[in-house]
């Protein structure tokens, strides 16, 4: 083969295309019957094939426990992309993308699971003429991921000449920080980190992409991002509904290992994170990191201090009467699972010394809201009266991710008048009204990049293992305090005692 | 998009600071019923349309749905009309979702004649929302019009398929990209197959190849030559050929173009079955022997290849059509991008057509 240039590397054809082009893929979904597969993963994927954003080539072979034929498998396929589809099917489309799919039942540990898969791996290969990349998607039951990854590993699967391999990996990864190592450990032995690809499905979203966007694409925020100017960051996670049927799943994780330890943490990063040197994936995820690592672990000591914990009673929603946690269909008697968890971190470094976050989530808040409030210290000098008024209130900049994505900032104004009176304005920016596109699912996004090979939007390994020191000491201890727990109102702002957390002067926004 | 809150003004022998005065009462009266109604603020678009097709005009862009502007103007012209009419209409998504936003888009319609094209900015002007992106559209030719409404716009949108004349259409696609960003749908047209070619050539041992291509067939609808230059145009101004006109060949057009010390067999052919604008298919063929075809299939683009060994494969590569609708659209919403190598593909097809 003749030695060649950076240039003659280089595809000419791509230059002003805003869809690049993803090599040609076989996609392997484990777990391909499961509710993540049928809600979200071939949802996405139709929606991909829709748009023509699909490789050149594709094929899909779904993999779960029941035996089932090819066709039964497609059939099942097609109800669920048509019932949870964010666009109405094209059937020529749909029966298109589903022609060629393929099922494989058996236990993930079966090794003739993985003889059957190569079989059909080599027979999409051998169909293209030429090595197909492969993309291992584990939508599984965590317990199966080492299992899975090593069975990849000793069927030959890991590795492919001339193709990509790749290995897609669902959260929680772990659910300690031992866990994490753990799995990292058992799957980099398999696959190199390259070919991992952590979900974090957050990071998926248009809304914590804008973030990135806000920051570094704007000057002029970037001087007064700092403790110098800036007081005190709010992360708030709040859900209006409860545990729903997820009561197994739920009662297992809590609200700290739902939410907090993965979605808020990454947040936090994006608001705390320095302007990487450029956006690709190594250098976004070394400053998350150094964020991560810059968070002081907590003893079991700090623990009281900068974390609290409750569950949810019987209160009202929607105007409705509705039950506490303890009494939802499905969870343990005495249960001591957080439904509300709530922290106080800090960023030790140059930028943030001295800055608290607090980060809340939880269910059966008083409503559905995801934002990020950044409070500015006041001004140093108040030339006007306070009396008759509000007063003059800090400056706070929101930055809300749902439901209405968009950005306001707290302004003092003059109230209209012969005196010169200052009360809080909102200014107010909101994303729906300034775009025409509408935003992809964050899988759509996120399965399109594992096949491009582009980690940026996923989490690496020494950044999952980051997040777990933060949270692990407060998973432990929380394990080994009896409860029962701190309980708020079903459609409440949360327990009181999450007022313990904040610095004398500061209080938690209303949600 | 399901239109179901609809607030409207109107009056005749009005003036634009009328008009202005009741665009602002309306959004105010919509958000003070309830102030989870907002006004989109993307795009403002100047459509310069004919009396007598307005209709068909009006028709088109609804079938645009999320893509329409956040305020689009339509200057209705009639030639004898003495008097300025108008109609302002705001319009939403449908009732708010609780706790979220529903989008106001505003739509204006001016009725004028003659006597008002001299003072034609004096009109316009106070009707788009300042600070936005305008964009004009003129689809019923008035290219003197079009040269006063481009001092209110950034981008132009046409449509070079329109043109009765290939050559013609991109020529004044030419004159106008000098002035404002041009939105050509008949580019647009192309891009699933640009995706599809650049895709195609992606993979690192195919890239090579791409610097000996030996010939490039281009089919397309009857009256969409331009279309199919572009579409070769764009090749050419990627990969650096050097072009010559191109010679009538029965209904086809012919020719070659110089790719290093190569040359390249050119060919634009009509193809008489293909009932929407655009292209039908495109082949593509290596010296090396690979020939790759693509060309317009149920649930997508139907795709060739032929190997350097004669062995063929052929598959279907899964799309949904976007109609002319979504063409517009697509149109309205590049309308905010920047697309870099239209303008090459533009000058390349020009030298192409004869």
């Amino acid at each position: 083969m003749a030695a060649t240039t950076a240039t003659e590397l280089d595809n000419p054809l791509t230059a002003g295309l805003e869809r690049q082009p993803v090599a040609p893929t076989t996609l392997v979904i484990f777990g391909a019957t499961g509710d993540l597969s049928r809600r979200k993963l071939l949802p996405a994927l139709y929606n991909l094939a829709h748009e023509g954003a699909l490789p050149e080539r594709f094929h899909m072979v779904g993999i779960a426990r029941k035996h089932k034929a090819d066709e039964e498998f497609r059939t099942e396929c097609e109800e669920a992309i048509r019932r949870f589809s964010r666009r109405k099917p094209d059937d020529a489309v749909l029966s298109g993308l589903l022609a060629g799919v393929r099922y494989v039942g058996g236990t993930f540990d079966d090794d003739a699971v993985y003889s059957k898969l190569g079989e059909i791996l080599d027979g999409f290969d051998k169909e293209a003429g030429e090595a197909l990349n492969r993309a291992f998607y584990l939508s599984t039951a965590p317990s199966f991921f080492p299992v899975i990854v090593e069975e990849l590993g000793s069927s030959k699967l890991a590795r492919h000449e001339h193709a990509q391999v790749r290995v897609i990996i669902e959260k929680p990864f772990g659910t300690t920080l031992q866990e994490a190592r753990e799995l990292n450990r058992r799957v980099l032995a398999i696959f190199k980190e390259p070919q991992v690809f952590r979900i974090d499905h957050y990071l998926g979203k248009e809304t914590v992409q804008n973030m990135l966007a806000f920051r570094f694409a704007n000057g002029m925020f970037e001087p007064l991002w700092n403790r110098n100017y800036i007081d005190s960051i709010q992360i708030t996670a709040a859900e209006e509904l409860g545990i729903g049927s997820r009561a197994d799943y739920y009662d297992s994780a809590g609200a700290l290992r739902d939410l907090i330890q993965n979605h808020m943490l990454q947040l936090l990063c994006h608001v705390a994170m320095e302007p990487p040197v450029s956006f690709t994936a190594e250098e976004v995820r070394n400053e998350k990191v150094k964020v991560l690592q810059a968070i002081p672990q907590p003893t079991a000591a700090d623990v009281s201090q900068m974390a609290v914990r409750a569950q949810y009673g019987p209160g009202h929603a929607g105007g409705e009467d509705v039950p506490g946690y303890l009494q939802e269909e499905g969870v343990p008697e005495g249960s001591i699972t957080e439904t509300y968890a709530a922290l106080r971190l800090e960023v030790d470094n140059w930028r943030w010394a001295g800055v608290p976050f607090y980060l809340r989530t939880g269910k059966r808040l008083a409503r559905k809201i995801t934002e990020i409030a950044v409070t500015l210290k006041p001004v140093p000098h108040l030339a006007f009266s306070q009396a008759g008024s509000l007063g003059v209130q800090p400056n706070q900049l929101v930055l809300t991710l749902q439901p209405n994505e968009g950005v306001s900032l707290r302004l003092g104004a003059k109230i209209p008048g012969t005196r010169m009176i200052i009360r809080p304005v909102q200014m107010e920016f909101l994303y729906g009204t300034a775009f025409l596109s509408q935003s992809p699912e964050a899988y759509e996004r996120l399965i399109t990049d594992a096949m491009r090979g582009d980690a940026t939007l996923f989490t690496r390994n020494d950044e999952v293992e980051a997040q777990w020191c933060i949270c692990d000491p407060i998973v432990g201890t929380w394990a080994q305090t009896p409860g029962p727990l701190a309980q708020y109102e079903a459609g409440s702002q949360g327990p009181e005692e999450a007022a313990g957390l904040l610095r004398e002067g500061d209080s938690w926004r209303a949600i | 998009m399901t239109v179901t809150s609809d607030a409207v003004w109107s009056e005749q022998g009005t003036t634009p600071d009328a008009i202005e005065a009741a665009l602002r009462e309306l959004l105010f009266e919509r958000h003070a019923e309830d102030e989870h109604f907002v006004p989109a603020r993307v795009l403002n678009m100047i459509a310069f349309v004919d009396r007598q097709w307005s209709g068909e005009i009006a028709n088109r862009l609804r079938g645009v749905g999320r893509y329409h502007a956040s305020r689009l103007l339509v200057l209705s012209y009639e030639p004898g009309r003495e008097r300025l009419d108008a109609r302002v209409m705001i319009a939403s998504e449908g009732e708010p979702a609780p706790g979220e936003i529903a989008l106001l888009r505003e739509t204006v319609v001016v009725e004028l004649g003659d006597r008002h094209l001299d003072d034609l900015l004096t009109i316009a002007d106070p009707l788009v929302v300042t600070d936005l992106p305008t964009l004009l559209w003129s689809p019923h030719g008035h290219e003197e019009i079009v040269e006063v409404l481009l001092e209110l716009s950034q981008a132009v949108l046409l449509d070079s398929v329109e043109e009765p004349l290939a050559r013609e259409a991109l020529d004044r696609a030419s004159a106008l990209s000098a002035q404002a960003y041009v939105v050509d749908l008949a580019w647009l047209r192309s891009t699933p197959w640009r995706e599809r070619l650049a895709a195609t050539f992606d993979p690192p041992w195919l890239r090579r190849e791409l610097r000996s291509l030996a010939a490039v067939t281009a089919r397309h609808h009857q009256a969409s030559t331009a279309s199919a230059a572009l579409l070769v145009g764009w090749l050419a101004s990627r990969l650096g050929w050097e072009l010559g006109p191109l010679a009538a060949d029965g209904d086809a057009l012919a020719g070659s173009a110089r790719a290093g010390d190569q040359d390249v067999a050119l060919r634009l052919e009509a193809a008489p079955e293909l009932q929407v604008p655009g292209l039908e298919g495109v082949t593509i063929e290596t010296a090396s022997g690979l020939r790759l075809g693509l060309r317009r299939g149920t649930g997508g683009l139907r795709a060739n290849w032929r190997d350097e060994h004669g062995e063929e494969r052929e598959w279907t590569i899964p799309g949904a059509s976007r109609g002319e609708a979504g063409v517009l659209g697509e149109g309205i919403r590049q309308a905010l991008l920047r697309d870099p190598t239209y303008v090459p593909a533009l000058r390349a097809a020009r030298t192409l057509l004869p």
